[in-house]
C-alpha cells in the first residue's frame, strides 16, 4: 500500500533561517501521526509543505502517492487543513462557512448542504449552525474550523497545533472530535508542543528538533527507548523513608541518580532499569525489613522526560498548558 | 458534544484528482464578500456618510474659491469625485486581504483544490459589484447638490461604466498591496498613497493652478485621464472645450491605463498568492 506520507531529505529555508534540514519521515495509512517538537523546530513549516502552501527547497515529499511539487492539485484534493488560527468567516453562519468550503471543494449545492449538516453534527454545532460565527466562543470557532477542514471528506487531515490557546474544557472537546474522526478512518497528521496531546491522540509520534526527525515510534516505544521506568513507593510511616531509600539505591546501578525522598507525601521515587528481577528483590527486601507499604507503583517515564533524554533540552510545558487527566 | 454522530466516509466524489471549475470556485468567494459587506451595516453607513461629507465640503467649503473655466465647479467636481470613489473604497480591500492572509483564511483557501486565481478574482469581482452601489449613491448625492448632465444619455451611462472599469483596475492594485503588506495596519498605511494620487490630479481642481513640476505629474498620471474621460462623457461639449481634447482621446487613454494597471498588478498579486 502507498504510504500516506513520505518525506526524504526534505529541506526548506526562509532567507538564512533553515526551517527543515533533511527531514525524513514515512507515515503509513491508518495512523494518527503527531509531530512533536519545541517552538521553531519546523513543525508548522512541515505541515505547510504537506498542505502545498509552501514549496520544498530540496528533498522529496509525496502525499497520498502524489509528489507535492509535480501534482499539488491532486494533493489538495485529498487533504484538509486546519491551521493555527480559526480560519472561519465571522459574518457568516456556521453552516454558510461549511457550505462555502464544500462548494469550493467541488460539491454541488445539495451535496454541500448534506455534508455540512453531517459535519455540524459531528462537531456538536448543530444547534449553533444558523448563528453568525462572530457570536461563537473560541472553542466553537476552532471546532467549526476543524469542521471546515473535514467537509471535503479528506483522506488526510492536517492539524497544526489544533488546541493551542484553548481552555482545558474546549481542548478536551476538540480531542473528542478528533478521536471520532480517527474512529471513522481519517488519517491525521497533527503538530503539537503538548506531550499529553501527542500521548492522548497519536498512534505514532515523530519528534523533531532543529528541522530534523530525532525520534520516531509509538508513544510506548519512545518511552521504552529511554530505557527507564520509575518506581514510586508510598510508605505508611515517615520513619521508614530512609530505609526505603537505602534499599532502592542498592537496586540501582553505579552512577545512577540517588532516590528522591519526598517527606511530606511519604514517597520515595527512583529510576530503575527495565526488568523485573531487581524490582522483585527490592520488594522482598522492603517486606523483610518490616516496612509498611501503602502503595507501590512502577510507571513509564512521561513523554517530556523522553524528550529531554532525546534532545538534551526540555520541552516547555509550562503553566500555560492546561493539564489533562 | 455529548453525542458524536459519525458521518460515513466518502471519497471526494467523482471529482477526485480534479480542480474545481472557475465558476464554482469564484462564486462562493464572491458570496462571502457580499455577505460580509451586507452584514456589517456600520461599514455601509460610515462609507456612505464619509463620501457625502467630503462631497459637501468640496462643493460648499472649497468650491467657492476654486475657479473652473468653462464648467461650473459642481459640474467639474462631481464627475471627478465619482471617478475617484473607487480608490477610496478600494483602500478597504487592501486591509481586508492583508487580514485574510494574517488570520489564515487565505491559507485555508490555498489548501483547497481551486485554481490559483479564483480567490483574488472573486474578491475583485465582489468589490467591483459593491463599487456599483457606492458609485450610484455618490452620483445621487451629486445630483442632490446641483450636478447636472449635459451630454447624451449614452455618454452618461458610458461614464458610469468607465468608473466601474477603473474600480476593477484599481482593485488589483489594492489586492496586490494587501498581499504584500504583511499586516492589515501596514496595508492601511500604504493605502494612503491614494491621497497624493487623487489630489494631485484633475479630480477636484484644474491642474493649471499647480506649480510646474506638480502639474507635469498631474497631467501624466492615470487618474487625470480617467477623470477627464468621465467629465467629457457627462458634460459634453463644454467639458471638451475646457479640457482641450475630445471624448475618444480621454477614453482611449483611460482604457489604456486601466488595462496597464491590471496587466501589472493582477499577475503580481497572483504570483504573491501562489508563493504564500
Amino acid at each position: 500500500m502507498v504510504p500516506m506520507l513520505e518525506a526524504h531529505g526534505l529541506r526548506k529555508k526562509f532567507g538564512r533561517t533553515v526551517a527543515l534540514e533533511g527531514l525524513d519521515m514515512v507515515a503509513e495509512s491508518g495512523q494518527v501521526l503527531a509531530v512533536l517538537g519545541p517552538n521553531g523546530a519546523g513543525k508548522t513549516t512541515f505541515v505547510r509543505l504537506v498542505a502545498t502552501l509552501l514549496r520544498p527547497d530540496g528533498g522529496t515529499l509525496v502525499v497520498g502517492g502524489h509528489d507535492v511539487r509535480q501534482r499539488p492539485e491532486a494533493v489538495r484534493r485529498i487533504i484538509g487543513l486546519a491551521g493555527q488560527f480559526a480560519a472561519v468567516e465571522p459574518t457568516m453562519t456556521g453552516r454558510e462557512n461549511l457550505e462555502m468550503v464544500a462548494q469550493l471543494f467541488g460539491l454541488d449545492r445539495r451535496a454541500a448542504r448534506v455534508h455540512s449538516t453531517e459535519v455540524l453534527e459531528t462537531m456538536g454545532l448543530s444547534d449553533a449552525a444558523g448563528r453568525l460565527v462572530r457570536t461563537y466562543s473560541g472553542g466553537m470557532r476552532r471546532r467549526l474550523d476543524l469542521g471546515a477542514s473535514l467537509v471535503g471528506s479528506p483522506r488526510l487531515l492536517l492539524l497544526d497545533e489544533p488546541t493551542t490557546g484553548l481552555d482545558p474544557r474546549s481542548r478536551m472537546d476538540l480531542w473528542d472530535a478528533i478521536g471520532a474522526l480517527v474512529a471513522r478512518g481519517t488519517d491525521v497528521l497533527l503538530t503539537t508542543q503538548y506531550l499529553d496531546e501527542a500521548d492522548h491522540l497519536a498512534s505514532r509520534i515523530v519528534i523533531i528538533d532543529r528541522g530534523r526527525a530525532v525520534a520516531d515510534g509509538t508513544p510506548a516505544e519512545l518511552k521504552q527507548r529511554v530505557g527507564r521506568n520509575v518506581i514510586e513507593v508510598h510508605v505508611r510511616e515517615r520513619r521508614d523513608l530512609p530505609q526505603v531509600a537505602a534499599i532502592l539505591s542498592r537496586m540501582s546501578r553505579p552512577g545512577d541518580a540517588a532516590p528522591i525522598v519526598d517527606d511530606p507525601t511519604r514517597r520515595v521515587t527512583c529510576d530503575v532499569e527495565v526488568g523485573m528481577e531487581r524490582l522483585m528483590s527490592a520488594l522482598r527486601s522492603l517486606i523483610d525489613g518490616g516496612v509498611e507499604i501503602e502503595d507501590i507503583a512502577v510507571r513509564q517515564p512521561k513523554l517530556d522526560e523522553v524528550f529531554l533524554a532525546l534532545t538534551g533540552q526540555s520541552l516547555d510545558t509550562g503553566s500555560a498548558q492546561p493539564s489533562a487527566a | 458534544m455529548s453525542a458524536i454522530v459519525i458521518p460515513p466516509t466518502r471519497t471526494a466524489d467523482a471529482a477526485a484528482g480534479r480542480t474545481t471549475g472557475p465558476i464554482a470556485s469564484v462564486g462562493p468567494i464572491v458570496k462571502r464578500q457580499l455577505l460580509k459587506f451586507l452584514r456589517t451595516p456600520q461599514l455601509i453607513i460610515l462609507g456612505t456618510a464619509q463620501g457625502a461629507m467630503f462631497l459637501l465640503i468640496f462643493r460648499y467649503v472649497f468650491g467657492g474659491a476654486i475657479a473652473s473655466s468653462g464648467l461650473s465647479y459642481v459640474n467639474f467636481l462631481v464627475p471627478g469625485f465619482i471617478a475617484t470613489t473607487a480608490l477610496f473604497t478600494g483602500m478597504g480591500a487592501a486591509a481586508g486581504i492583508a487580514e485574510d492572509l494574517q488570520l489564515g483564511f487565505i491559507d485555508r483557501l490555498r489548501s483547497l483544490p481551486i485554481p490559483r486565481y479564483s480567490v483574488l478574482a472573486g474578491r475583485a469581482l465582489a468589490d467591483t459589484l459593491l463599487l456599483v452601489w457606492s458609485l450610484a449613491v455618490t452620483a445621487a448625492i451629486g445630483f442632490a447638490v446641483g450636478f447636472r448632465l449635459h451630454g447624451s444619455l449614452v455618454g452618461a451611462l458610458g461614464a458610469f461604466g468607465l468608473c466601474v472599469v477603473f474600480g476593477f483596475a484599481f482593485e488589483w492594485v489594492f489586492i496586490a498591496l494587501g498581499m504584500i503588506a504583511g499586516s492589515a495596519q501596514a496595508a492601511q498605511g500604504i493605502g494612503f498613497m491614494v491621497f497624493p494620487l487623487t489630489f494631485v490630479s484633475s479630480a477636484y481642481v484644474p491642474t493649471s493652478t499647480m506649480p510646474g513640476w506638480m502639474r507635469a505629474f498631474a497631467n501624466h498620471q492615470p487618474i487625470t485621464d480617467m477623470v477627464n474621460a468621465v467629465r467629457v462623457l457627462a458634460e459634453g461639449r463644454a467639458a471638451q472645450h475646457a479640457l482641450g481634447h475630445n471624448a475618444s482621446y480621454f477614453i482611449v487613454w483611460a482604457l489604456v491605463w486601466s488595462a496597464g494597471i491590471v496587466a501589472v498588478f493582477a499577475p503580481l498579486a497572483v504570483a504573491r498568492y501562489r508563493k504564500g
